[in-house]
């Protein structure tokens, strides 16, 4: 398991990595972490001619508390991510998906935007920044674009990045009341089911309610219907925030593999989908 | 070919790479330090584990010209003055291996689980450890003699 033979480069700044980018076009591939880039390179399922290591690159690895909510680096580790006291206090449905995401050792070396420009359809992150309203910060020569997370995931390994542009910061409000809770496929720990919940509670009822699921179709998607369900509902109502979500993958054709078939993928959502919102509420 | 310098074992080296070495093949193939063994090279076994800049990172899955400068820790590394590492003679006393393959990456990987204070109680240790499989299952050893080890420091 060898990589095809591909050239090196380690661009200190930004600038230079988009004179890379646009020097190699779509023979080049960015790496950071390398944690889902590598075993693609190692089965010849990607085979760039050049890697533009941006793992070295300034102002990228921060975790910033600001009066908006959070600013994350691209290069922040999973593993900085759920250490974090201020990610867990202002977005735990984060915390709680970076602290789920493979083992200890991935963990340390795997990024949040490289986890997100990745676009894996079982990917943690992706529900976590549909549910919490994120805006992704795209950055390309000659100036940047801000992408809400829901314009951002658009199919299977397949994102709103282009290829001259990197994923430079992801932003979120303030989301105390979220969660992230998944079924993991025992050895991959990819999300065989996993779905986060952002809620606006007034009083003891649910007044609003974002509600997104990841490894069920080609990409993360928000279940809106269940939103809407959930709007007015008693937060400590376990069976009214059941019934609530039942349909939450309605209209998505589940995907089926080895491990679940896509009924089963569909019945957990709605499962884990109320689990989140559960999950949300008390916090 | 690319010009890497790091220090393994807080010794310094010099090499000539090509880009496709992983940190793993770097450490076996160049350096000679067989202990980090390869099991499955796509960052599910844990048996490469090894320390980078005080990290445990599975050296299979990162490439050896992305380490520059940075120091990296073996389980050759880890004795000292000819005494075994306290995490290594737990497990010689704790039987915590059976075919010994996995032991290098479970051992460097222990040290770090105790460093980050997660070898509190099993139920930790387990999860902390759950990037580490062993094949023979010496699991409930493995699980006493991190145990041990962070007790008794």
């Amino acid at each position: 398991m060898i990589p095809s033979a591909f050239d090196y480069a380690r661009p200190e700044n930004l600038q230079d990595a988009f004179a890379l980018l646009a020097e190699h076009g779509d023979e080049a591939k960015l790496i950071a972490g390398g944690h889902s880039l590598l075993p693609m390179m190692k089965l010849r399922l990607a085979t760039p001619s050049i890697l533009i290591d941006i793992s070295r690159i300034d102002g990228l690895a921060g975790i910033d508390a600001t009066r908006d909510g959070l600013k994350l680096g691209a290069l922040v580790t999973h593993a900085a991510l759920a250490a974090s006291e201020q990610v867990r206090k202002l977005a735990p449905a984060l915390a709680d998906a970076a602290a789920q995401i493979g083992d200890t050792q991935v963990r340390n070396r795997g990024t949040l935007g490289g986890a997100c420009a990745h676009g894996d359809p079982a990917a943690d992150y992706p529900a976590v920044l549909l549910a919490l309203g994120a805006r992704l910060r795209i950055a390309k020569k000659g100036g940047e674009t801000v992408k809400e997370a829901d314009d951002f995931f658009r199919g299977m390994f397949e994102t709103a990045l282009e290829g001259d542009a990197i994923l430079t910061e992801i932003a979120l409000g303030p989301a105390p009341h979220s969660a992230y809770v998944k079924f993991p496929h025992p050895a991959s720990h990819y999300a065989v089911v996993g779905v986060a919940a952002k809620l606006e509670l007034q009083g003891a009822k649910i007044a609003s309610a974002r509600v997104a699921i990841t490894g069920v179709g080609d990409s993360a998607f928000r279940a809106k219907s269940v939103e809407k369900a959930l709007s007015g509902v008693d937060a400590g109502d376990a069976a009214a925030i059941r019934s609530a979500c039942i349909d939450a993958a309605a209209g998505i054709e589940a995907r089926s593999d080895v491990f679940a078939s896509g009924s089963y993928r569909a019945a957990m959502a709605a499962v884990y989908a109320a689990r989140a919102v559960t999950a949300a509420a008390i916090r | 070919m690319i010009e890497l310098r790091l220090v393994v074992n807080g010794e310094e080296r010099r090499l000539e790479v090509d880009p496709r070495t992983t940190l793993c093949d770097l450490l076996r193939e160049r350096l000679a330090l067989t202990g980090t063994k390869k099991g499955c090279d796509r960052g599910e076994c844990g048996a490469c584990t090894v320390h980078v800049n005080g990290r445990r990172v599975l050296s299979c899955m990162t490439l050896a010209v992305m380490h520059e400068g940075d120091a990296v820790t073996t389980i050759e590394g880890i004795a000292r003055d000819g005494s075994l590492h306290p995490v290594q003679r737990a497990f010689v006393e704790h039987d915590a291996f059976q075919c010994g393959f996995c032991t290098s990456g479970q051992i460097m990987s222990a040290i770090a689980c105790i460093e980050e204070g997660r070898a509190s109680d099993p139920a930790t240790i387990r999860e902390a450890m759950s990037g580490n499989l062993c094949r023979c299952a010496a699991y409930a050893n493995i699980v006493a003699a991190i145990q041990a080890a962070a007790e008794s420091r």
